[in-house]
């Protein structure tokens, strides 16, 4: 188990590779990241796609050198250090299971290299297998598993080893909706077996608000918050925060608030009702309506502002009604 | 059958007829003794024996049956079983030498990032571009300066000329669509560069492997000018030089030189036939997501 501490973290991927004299012109990934993530803490990183996530994470397995800045694993230097050295482990996105080995192979592999004994390693394998529910399938191949097998496999490839901290690099994002939200509980119900480091990360907001003790939002490679789920979802730091975190998106809306002439108000899409036009402050007409069931999202077009509501399924709403809000 | 159907399996027909029919005509022939090759009909079972109903074949009236003449003139007469094992020896070691040579240094070229990494890998395939008729006279020089004319370094060291370029951008490409995933998993699984490549990476190129040497056997085994300009008698002769050099002053012994093709053609047949089964296993299915 370890304390991650990320100092200054810079990465710059040179551009087009070959013609590399001159200076150095690149596309920054990763500015000035500092980042520290407490023994024992799951945290989240989330971001869109480009925004640097998957760099970062990559920079702590070492599989990637940072241009600049530092990279401590409990106050130890380690920004020099190859992955093999590392004792961290990380579960792809692709699960990455070796297709010419066994189950019990792909499980033993990462013990094999750190020289574990024989009789420990087949009792870490099938303590593993069993925790996961894979002691039928140790002799099979990856390919001959269904997604959800492979996921648990590459997931049992990380805890066997009992690492200081695991890595995750959007490991469910293959896996089917209901697959997801079980495998979301068993690393919840993991983490708290283990107690181990968990760094995870995820371009799905609501991925982030369930695993996360802590979620880092990035943004072009810099931090636009680092705060609890909740934190994130009632004070955003910034607009791009309040339109990342929660679903339906914050409706955000220009204007001028108080005597400020230039300001932008945000209101979570639970939080707008709908009533007659003349009872709202803002009137509109509705334009799309998405039932989600229990709830319905309804896009309502006013003057100059669009906004959306989520209401209760029972409220009689139709495309085309002018309403109030 | 819908016409479309009898259209493909028409074509496919043709297809299989304008494939087959010089390599039947080959066998056939390399099994018809020499006074017959050229006696009238042509050459086949049953049109031979057709030929025979109409007597325009010549004989009397006989039914073709094989006849091993030939063969055995190869291989007595001739001693082709010389060249047979020169080309053995010198396909070999250069399909050996370019896969154990080259499959580090495509993988390098694939996977590692260091200077200059473009213009090594450019430089590798030019090599192969200069014609060979345009380096045989330098290559000779070369060769006698050190004294390997008529040996085997002599013959392997010119045919790794274009059996390494060969062998690493077959290789390096492949290496190249193997999941990057596979490689960094095995490095936070605790094994170093040169681990993961040998445990994780060259399993997975196995079937490339495979396949690559067996198109640089295939090219030196077929190799002409190299081999003629190099050697000196046939005592270091291959295969495609003696099957030239059959040709006498007054006449050809086509007999003769279609039974050398049929030999020349069983180890590559052989080779293709043992490792198909690796070459059309897709080993890496089911590594990342299905």
């Amino acid at each position: 188990m370890a304390a991650i501490a990320l100092e200054r973290l810079t990465k710059i991927f040179e551009n087009g590779g070959r013609r590399g004299g001159g200076e150095a012109r690149g596309t920054t990934a990763v500015e000035a990241l500092d980042l520290t993530i407490a023994d024992g803490e799951r945290l989240v990183l989330v971001g869109p796609s480009g925004s640097g996530k998957s760099t970062v994470l990559r920079m702590i397995a070492g599989l990637e050198g940072p241009t600049s800045g530092r990279i401590r694993i409990d106050d130890r230097d380690v920004t020099a250090v190859p992955p093999e050295q590392r004792d961290l482990a990380m579960v792809f996105q692709s699960y990455a299971l070796y297709p010419h080995k066994s189950v019990r192979q792909n499980l033993s592999f990462g013990l094999e290299t750190r020289r574990v004994p024989r009789d420990e390693i087949v009792r870490r394998v099938a303590e593993t297998a069993a925790a996961l529910g894979l002691d039928g399938l140790l002799d099979r191949r990856p390919a001959a598993l269904s997604g959800g097998q492979r996921q648990r496999v590459a997931l049992g490839r990380a805890i066997v080893r009992d690492p200081r901290a695991f890595l995750f690099d959007e490991p469910l994002s293959n896996l089917d909706p209901r697959l997801r939200g079980d495998a979301r509980a068993e690393l919840l119900r993991l983490h708290a077996r283990l107690g181990t480091t968990m760094v995870y990360v995820t371009h799905d907001q609501e991925e982030a608000m369930t695993l996360g003790q802590r979620i880092a939002v990035m943004r072009d490679g810099r931090l636009a918050q680092v705060a609890p789920p909740m934190t994130l979802y009632r004070e955003p730091a910034d607009t791009f925060v309040a339109g990342f975190i929660g679903s339906p998106p914050m409706n955000l809306i220009e204007g001028r608030l108080l005597g400020i002439p230039a300001a932008t108000a945000g209101i979570r899409p639970q939080d707008v009702g709908l009533t007659t036009p003349a009872d709202g402050v803002i009137a509109g007409r509705v334009e799309v309506i998405e039932p989600v069931g229990h709830v319905q999202t309804v896009h309502v077009a006013a003057d100059d502002v669009r906004l959306v509501a989520v209401v209760a399924a029972d409220q009689p709403v139709a495309p085309g009604d002018a309403v109030g809000s | 059958m819908r016409p479309g159907h009898v259209a493909r399996y028409g074509a496919i027909a043709i297809l299989i007829a304008l494939w087959a029919f010089p390599l039947a005509w080959m066998v056939v022939a390399s099994l018809t003794p020499e006074a017959r090759l050229f006696g009238g009909a042509a050459v086949g079972p049953a049109s031979a024996a057709g030929a025979a109903g109409t007597g325009a074949a010549g004989g009397a009236g006989v039914v073709w049956t094989p006849d091993l003449a030939h063969y055995r003139a190869l291989f007595t007469e001739r001693q082709f079983w010389l060249p047979v094992r020169n080309s053995l020896v010198v396909a070999g070691a250069t399909t050996l030498f370019a896969v154990l040579v080259g499959t580090p240094c495509a993988y390098a070229l694939a996977r590692l990032r260091f200077r200059g990494r473009g213009l090594v890998g450019a430089a590798i395939l030019a090599v192969s571009m200069f014609p060979q008729i345009a380096v045989v006279s330098p290559l000779f020089l070369m060769l006698r300066g050190v004294g390997l004319i008529d040996t085997y370094p002599g013959l392997v060291l010119p045919y790794l000329t274009f059996a390494m370029p060969l062998t690493v951008w077959l290789l390096a490409g492949f290496f190249r669509d193997l999941p990057s995933d596979l490689e960094d998993a095995a490095r936070l699984d605790g094994a170093g560069r040169i681990r993961a490549a040998v445990q994780v990476m060259l399993p997975l190129a196995a079937p490339a492997i495979a396949t690559t040497a067996i198109l640089t056997f295939l090219y030196a085994w077929n190799e002409f000018l190299f081999a003629l300009s190099f050697t000196l008698g046939p005592d270091r002769q291959t295969v495609p030089v003696a099957i030239a050099l059959f040709r006498g002053q007054y006449q050809v012994p086509w007999g003769q030189v279609l039974a050398a093709a049929v030999v020349a053609s069983v180890p590559v047949t052989v080779v293709v036939l043992a490792f198909q089964r690796r070459i059309v296993r897709g080993l890496t299915s089911g590594a990342v997501k299905g």
